[in-house]
């Protein structure tokens, strides 16, 4: 990483990795959309930043203008040789229109509300397992013994790799997550091990079938056609980076929220019913996840001269404090009944994982308040959030109080 | 009055038959699908319009009885 003087003014060059960002982005994207409400930076070799809803929904929506085949924004500009089309590195997620929507369609059964709700039980016996791990303790780590550990333990199982990887894989994941800030050698080097072990499980998975994802993508078929390897793998990386930290994040927020606000606390305490609605608000006020985009070509978009792969970052957690669409924007109103938050993205890429994510985020807060009815911060400076484009605390020390 | 949904504008946000279940299902890719043919009383009518007010895709339309 090179050129990473600290931001003097984010209109005109943004840093998602800012401290200042990372610590707290709201009042910048308040800023920004006063301002601008498109921001622009040299950095990462160009990138635009929309702060309005408006500005978010449209280039969401706009897959003419824009293409996926990149949604992490990397160090520089990419070329045409990062950019493998039309399946992309991560299917569907890296892919546009048409083979996008075959893509898509072929893993959507999969995560629809009736197999994704039939994992509940399972969830929720997790969550206790973990939280009797804890037990007693006064301090606890709700992000690192808690929330980070929820997501991997329900994907390793969906792709049907063996129970007793589970510390192994979740230890991959997390190489896998916090590597994405590193220079492409390293981050093709962390890789190294987990492409093994992905080989493997699909090796086995060929020797003896089962009714699991990965025997699901193996012998699905585009047009007659067995997937290319390069699909079956790409899914599995998506599944897995995508179906991680982003929840994690989510618990992690969420908690966090509870932690300093201890009459919403009370409120879902005593009033379970609530907890739709209020998981819906979490999502909104916390959405962890901004995704990428590249422009097609050159275009004036949005009242900007936007080049060929200039990135653009969409910023759905900005989009859901716009007060143009939310009444009190800034504040959480954890019985919000109008919530049309876009936490889960916008359009064609919405997130395939949504009906797993809200489950998981569900099951996880109704089983840590009802162990622990009561809790605060324990060190407010002791919190830290991740840097990216997947926003959530990795550090959550929480006091439990009788 | 009744409540449809445009199938090429919903994403399977999955809020409508989270909200109200008693109008709204899903298909087997996770979209939204309204249950029977749709037709609102003016107790339904309210849950259908907090239903559209919540769908991210405005996919949601109420829209006179034909």
């Amino acid at each position: 990483m090179t050129d990473k003087h600290a931001v003097v003014d984010f209109a005109t060059d943004w840093d998602h990795t800012d401290p200042e960002w990372v610590n707290d982005p709201y009042p910048i994207w308040e800023d920004l959309r006063l301002r601008c409400p498109v921001a622009h930076t040299d950095r990462y070799g160009g990138a635009w930043f929309p702060a309005s809803h408006a500005g978010v929904s449209k280039v969401a929506k706009d897959t003419d203008t824009f293409t996926s085949r990149a949604v992490v924004i990397g160090n520089g500009r990419p070329t045409e040789e990062d950019l493998p089309a039309p399946i992309g590195l991560a299917p569907p997620i890296t892919s546009d229109p048409p083979f996008h929507q075959i893509a898509r369609k072929l893993i959507l059964p999969a995560f629809a509300p009736r197999p994704i709700n039939a994992l509940e039980p399972q969830i929720r016996a997790l969550c206790n397992a973990l939280l009797d791990e804890v037990v007693g303790e006064e301090i606890v780590n709700a992000s690192q013994s808690y929330a980070r550990l929820i997501p991997p333990a329900v994907i390793r199982q969906m792709l049907g790799f063996p129970e007793a990887d589970t510390e192994k894989f979740i230890e991959m994941v997390h190489v896998i997550v916090e590597a994405i800030d590193l220079p492409e050698e390293e981050r093709i080097e962390q890789f190294v091990p987990v492409e093994e072990y992905f080989t493997r499980q699909i090796e086995e998975h060929q020797a003896n079938p089962r009714d699991d994802l990965t025997t699901f993508l193996l012998n699905a078929e585009i047009g007659g056609e067995k997937l290319a390897v390069e699909h079956v793998f790409g899914t599995m990386v998506l599944i897995l980076v995508a179906g991680i930290d982003t929840t994690w994040s989510a618990v992690g927020a969420s908690l966090w929220h509870l932690a300093q606000n201890p009459e919403d606390l009370a409120r879902l305490v005593h009033e379970p019913e609530l907890m739709t609605v209020a998981i819906e608000e979490f999502l909104r006020f916390y959405a962890p996840v901004t995704m990428a985009r590249l422009v097609k070509q050159d275009v004036e978009y949005l009242g900007c001269p936007m080049k060929e792969y200039d990135w653009i970052l969409l910023g759905f957690p900005a989009a859901n404090r716009d007060p143009v669409v939310f009444k009190d924007a800034d504040k959480f109103i954890i019985d919000r009944a109008e919530n049309r938050h876009v936490a889960f993205g916008l359009g064609i890429h919405r997130c395939i994982g949504s009906n797993l994510a809200r489950l998981e985020l569900r099951v996880a807060i109704e089983e840590f308040i009802q162990r622990y009815p009561k809790f605060e911060l324990a060190n407010r400076n002791d919190v830290t959030w991740s840097q990216g484009q997947i926003r959530g605390p990795r550090n959550l020390p929480l006091r439990i109080l009788a | 009055m009744k409540v449809v949904i445009d199938g090429d504008i919903c994403q399977g946000q999955g809020r409508c038959f989270s909200i109200a279940p008693s109008l709204f299902d899903f298909d087997d890719l996770g979209n939204g699908v309204v249950l029977g043919d749709g037709t609102l009383s003016a107790e339904t009518l309210e849950l259908a319009r907090l239903a559209q007010a919540n769908c991210p895709e405005h996919a949601i339309f109420i829209v006179e009885s034909s």
